[in-house]
């Protein structure tokens, strides 16, 4: 209302001095991503999309060290809010920063690798991820509701682009359509959700609108909380966490395998940084409100993933059922509400971006080598690969595994120390429920890593059963044949296993060398 | 000092790891050299350690610390006493045995990679002395053998698998959060985070709290060891497995359960320990007598010995919980015991196996005239399973029965029939496998020289430990102390030793 007040008056309007230090990792994206579009019109190149790929790729790696630059700055200085008082800069946003970049990175060199073999040439997926990116890096800065939903439909708007990138196929067309106009719903309730608390509260500001709360007792909040219940569900939606989840299995069995990867993190991420900065804080005082909530939405979201992801068959529907398990480990640590919880959840995230993105990886790897298109490799599909690609298998195998929460792996930290915050809260049958969703998923996660390495042939039992000597040395010369047959030359593009590596390297080596990571979540605060 | 505890552990963990990235086109038998060859080290290793474990010392020996992840108060911590002295050599001496035993001809690298990791995750259970290491340990175990179990076993592995996986997955569930648990109070009453065992042993918490602490501690090691009625996955997982997977599953896996209880239900929990120790008594005994007389109607081989291991974990469950130095030190020392002899029983199980292509007794018979050295061996064997004096099993159940009859006089009562009943059903099925007249006549190899050379070490500890317990019982009693007596209210304990005495 001001600045239409302002307009009309003909006063010059005051804009809010802005830090561009603060925010260079979102400007240096959309830089980025328009510097790209400008040079394939000024070069006409489209064949060629390493450059638009290193270009992306450099942005990446700049908004990543960026972030941690800027997070230093916060530990050394405190944090604080740029533009006017509508984006912080916090622990928790350039923790948030850093996970985009890094989950932008393993994209873009998987699309490098794949998506163009499928689909056609040229900037604009490159230029769509970074400004997706962009959105995402918004939500989770975001420190005024109506910044955040710029940031959402930022996001939303290039992601739908990105799914329907294969159009050609019709899954592909199906689940890009689904996820339009879901996500446009998703968005309305937001909007209105928006709406409803800034009727109740008078600011969209986060911080005014957690400095009201806290000294005001609304006598009648239902408004209000109809419009947290309407937040809730908008970017719960974002982060598929269950009645939400309905679209997932479908959307990431159509979309492109690198976009599923980027959904599944970088996506998730932004709609729980959201939902954490919002609820925590911003929501703070109604949490007696909210928690209830919350607990339902969360165990529901642990045991429906866990048990539909074991009944699939398709690769990517396993793996989207098995991603809104993970969430449900994450809305935990929302749901206990501590300092330490919160940082849990960023934990558990960061762990849940790079396996995920690493798998969907594998994935989209195999699914080329086996010649399948999008949406069509099942889980049978993946029988024998361990002897046709090896090194693939191992990567998958790994992944897997991390995600089951094998011991030394960055996933067994994730849940423990989401299961820490639970238990010390005195959640113990919540705590229970979550080791027993666990244990339904690590069955599925075995059996497609077994699966791998289970022989193609039909006559298998036959050595299985036997251990006697002349018959199982009979059965290794026959076999020998076979591999010969079955070995593929399985040529992993240079990009792919930069890709891959990273993801594996990550998870292997903060499951070992843990504590940097798990202190920088723990210590990544939100501004107040 | 030269890291033993270290080697130990790290060695086939490393070695285990790397060799998922070696080319696998090399023979099967070059693997087979590798890992035989590489635990073989660690039993030179496990043999030095045990050589420098110093005799009468009750608390951790070359104990290291190396903080891990300071702000969840997790140290990366090994040490040796005398409770798991014994269990590490069992493990570091059936490692060699059932890769050497092994047949498994199919992908003989990743096979050979995950027994290295098995073992460096059963060590490393065993020598760890931190509550989050020893979770991660025991976690550890069942990802090997679920790919041992699944990938190189019988028809029916792949399903025997995930119930095992399933079952003692399920048990740590409550093991992982009862571990928190009392990690938060122990940190709510002296503000300190830890995971560290010795310091988690004092924390002063409500009996409510500590026993139901205790019941989510239990859960997850009577599946594991398996008592009764816990053990429903055990006869499928014994029986559907590789020989070297049931091997290592029966003689060692079987003892985390049990040693779990000692080290961390008496030592954690010691009054719950007391006070709930009626329940699990019962349960132990029950699965004596249930598996004992199961056994003796089961007709394959492989599933009998799974229920007589359900009978004889049972014994040795009945040791601990008998609260007394003697019944402890009795349990401890058959635990290496049952081991010995029940690696000693599948390798043969396996050796009929290869030759009859069947372990159900019905089909098998007359082997003692064909394969008299076989028939030899496994007479020695199986007497120590069933107690017979002068042999290692006979020592434990013995001091077990002692132990327990001094403190819970008629659970012991009830226990000694198992006794009783493993001498029937086990000479029973000796007497169809090898003394029935086979009709067929079919022929039957004896034993070759690498057979027999698997078998000697084992035959050696079951006649070596039968006549000189005292070697292995110096070490274990001092620990066994040292528990009995933090456990114990200084009254009763006093008691306890006069009960002994006499």
């Amino acid at each position: 209302m001001n600045l239409v007040a302002t307009v009309l008056s003909g006063a010059p309007i005051q804009f809010p001095s802005i830090s561009y230090s603060s925010i260079l990792p979102e400007v240096v994206f959309v830089g980025a991503a328009v510097l790209s579009m400008l040079l394939v019109a000024v070069l006409g190149q489209r064949d060629q999309t390493y450059g638009y790929t290193g270009l992306g790729v450099a942005a990446a790696l700049f908004g990543g060290i960026w972030s941690y630059h800027l997070s230093q700055n916060v530990n050394a200085r405190g944090a604080y809010a740029v533009v006017g008082g509508s984006l912080a800069v916090d622990g928790f946003s350039t923790f948030f920063m850093i996970l985009t970049s890094v989950g932008v990175l393993i994209t873009l060199l998987l699309a490098e690798a794949y998506l163009y073999k499928v689909s056609h040439r040229g900037p604009e997926f490159v230029a769509l991820t970074l400004l997706s990116a962009t959105g995402a890096m918004l939500m989770e800065s975001a420190y005024d509701l109506l910044v955040l939903f710029i940031g959402l439909e930022i996001l939303s708007i290039s992601l739908y682009v990105m799914v329907s990138y294969t159009t050609s196929r019709r899954v592909s067309k199906e689940s890009a359509f689904k996820y339009f106009i879901l996500g446009g719903f998703a968005s309305a309730l937001f909007l209105y959700g928006l709406a409803l608390v800034y009727g109740s509260t008078g600011s969209t500001n986060l911080g005014n609108i957690a400095a009201f709360l806290s000294k005001n007792t609304l006598t009648s909040n239902g408004v209000l909380l109809a419009g947290m219940v309407l937040i809730l569900g908008g970017l719960g939606f974002k982060v598929a966490v269950v009645p939400f989840q309905f679209w997932t299995p479908d959307v990431y069995q159509g979309a492109p395998t690198s976009v599923t990867g980027f959904m599944s993190g970088v996506v998730k991420a932004a709609g729980f940084a959201a939902l954490l900065r919002v609820f925590y804080f911003a929501f703070n005082t109604l949490r007696a409100d909210w928690q209830p909530v919350l607990e339902i939405v969360a165990i529901l979201t642990l045991l429906v993933g866990a048990v539909l992801a074991v009944v699939q068959s398709d690769a990517k529907r396993t793996l989207a059922y098995s991603s809104i398990n993970h969430a449900g480990f994450i809305l935990l640590g929302l749901y206990v509400a501590s300092a330490a919880s919160i940082g849990d959840s960023l934990y558990y995230l960061f762990a849940y971006t790079v396996m995920s993105s690493g798998t969907f990886g594998a994935i989209s790897m195999i699914a080329h080598l086996e010649g399948r298109t999008e949406g069509t490799l099942s889980l049978a599909d993946l029988r024998g690969i361990g002897r046709k690609y090896p090194k693939i298998a191992l990567t998958l195998a790994i992944l897997l595994l991390a995600q089951a929460g094998a011991p030394f792996t960055i996933g067994f930290l994730a849940k423990f120390s989401v299961l820490s915050s639970v238990v010390e809260a005195h959640h113990y049958v919540i705590a229970v429920i979550a080791m027993v969703s666990v244990v339904i998923a690590a069955v599925l996660y075995l059996r497609v890593t077994l699966s791998m390495y289970t022989p193609l042939t039909k006559d298998a039992e036959i050595d299985r059963v036997s251990t006697d000597p002349e018959i199982s040395l009979g059965a290794v010369a026959v076999r020998v044949d076979e591999d010969t047959d079955l070995k593929v030359d399985a040529k992993v593009p240079v990009a792919a296993g930069l890709a891959m590596g990273l993801s594996v390297a990550m998870t292997v080596g903060f499951g070992l060398y843990a504590s940097p990571l798990v202190q920088f979540a723990s210590k990544a605060f939100l501004l107040r | 000092m030269f890291p033993y505890l270290e080697v130990l552990v790290f060695l086939p963990a490393i070695a285990g790891v790397l060799l998922f990235f070696f080319p696998s086109e090399f023979p099967a038998r070059y693997y087979r050299r590798l890992g035989l060859s590489l635990s073989l080290a660690e039993l030179v290793v496990a043999v030095v350690m045990l050589l420098k474990f110093k005799t009468g010392v009750a608390g951790y020996q070359m104990t290291s610390s190396y903080r891990w992840i300071p702000s969840f108060g997790i140290s990366w911590s090994l040490g040796v006493d005398g409770i798991s002295l014994f269990l590490v050599i069992l493990s570091v001496v059936l490692f060699p045995i059932a890769i050497f035993g092994s047949k498994e001809t199919r992908d003989p690298k990743s096979f050979i990679a995950w027994m290295l990791v098995l073992e460096a995750a059963c060590v490393g259970s065993f020598l760890v002395t931190d509550l989050f290491d020893f979770f991660l340990m025991f976690e550890l175990t069942l990802i090997p053998t679920y790919f041992l179990m699944a990938n190189w076993g019988f028809s029916l592995g792949g399903r025997a698998a995930v119930k095992f996986f399933v079952y003692t997955f399920l048990g740590s569930a409550f093991l992982l959060v009862g571990i928190l648990a009392l990690v938060f109070i122990h940190e709510a009453s002296t503000g300190q985070l830890t995971f560290s065992i010795s310091a988690l042993a004092h924390t002063q918490m409500s009996s409510t709290a500590g026993r139901l602490l205790f019941l989510a501690f239990s859960v997850a090691f009577l599946i594991k060891a398996p008592v009764f009625p816990f053990h429903t996955w055990s006869p499928d997982a014994y029986s559907q497995s590789p020989i070297s997977t049931a091997i290592v599953l029966g003689g060692v896996m079987a003892k985390l359960g049990t040693y779990g209880i000692l080290r961390f239900d008496f030592q954690l929990f010691p009054q719950a320990s007391r006070s709930l120790g009626w329940l699990i008594l019962t349960l132990a005994v029950v699965g004596i007598g249930y598996g004992a007389i199961t056994a003796a109607g089961e007709s394959h081989l492989s599933r009998l010995v799974a229920y007589s291991s359900l009978s004889h974990m049972g014994f040795i469950v009945l040791g601990l919980f008998a609260f007394t130095t003697i019944g402890l030190s009795g349990a401890v020392l058959q635990m290496f015991n049952h081991g010995i002899y029940t690696a000693a029983l599948f390798l043969l199980l396996g050796m009929i196996y290869s030759r009859r292509n069947t372990l159900d007794t019905s089909k098998l018979a007359g082997l003692q005239s064909k394969a008299p050295v076989m028939a030899g061996i496994f007479t020695v064997v199986m007497l120590a399973s069933i107690g017979v004096p002068g042999l290692n099993g006979f020592i434990g159940e013995f001091m077990i029965l002692l132990g327990a009859f001094v403190s819970h006089r008629w659970w012991a009562v009830v226990g000694v029939s198992g006794v009783i009943l493993s001498a029937i059903y086990m000479l029973w099925a000796y007497q169809k496998v090898f003394h029935r007249k086979d009709p067929e006549q079919r022929g039957f190899k004896d034993l070759s020289v690498a057979e027999v050379a698997t078998l000697v070490p084992l035959v050696i500890l079951i006649v070596g430990v039968g006549l000189f317990p005292s070697l292995l019982l110096n070490r274990i009693n001092p620990s066994v102390h040292k528990v009995l007596s933090e456990a114990t209210p200084a009254s009763s304990y006093q008691s306890s030793l006069g009960k002994v005495g006499r």
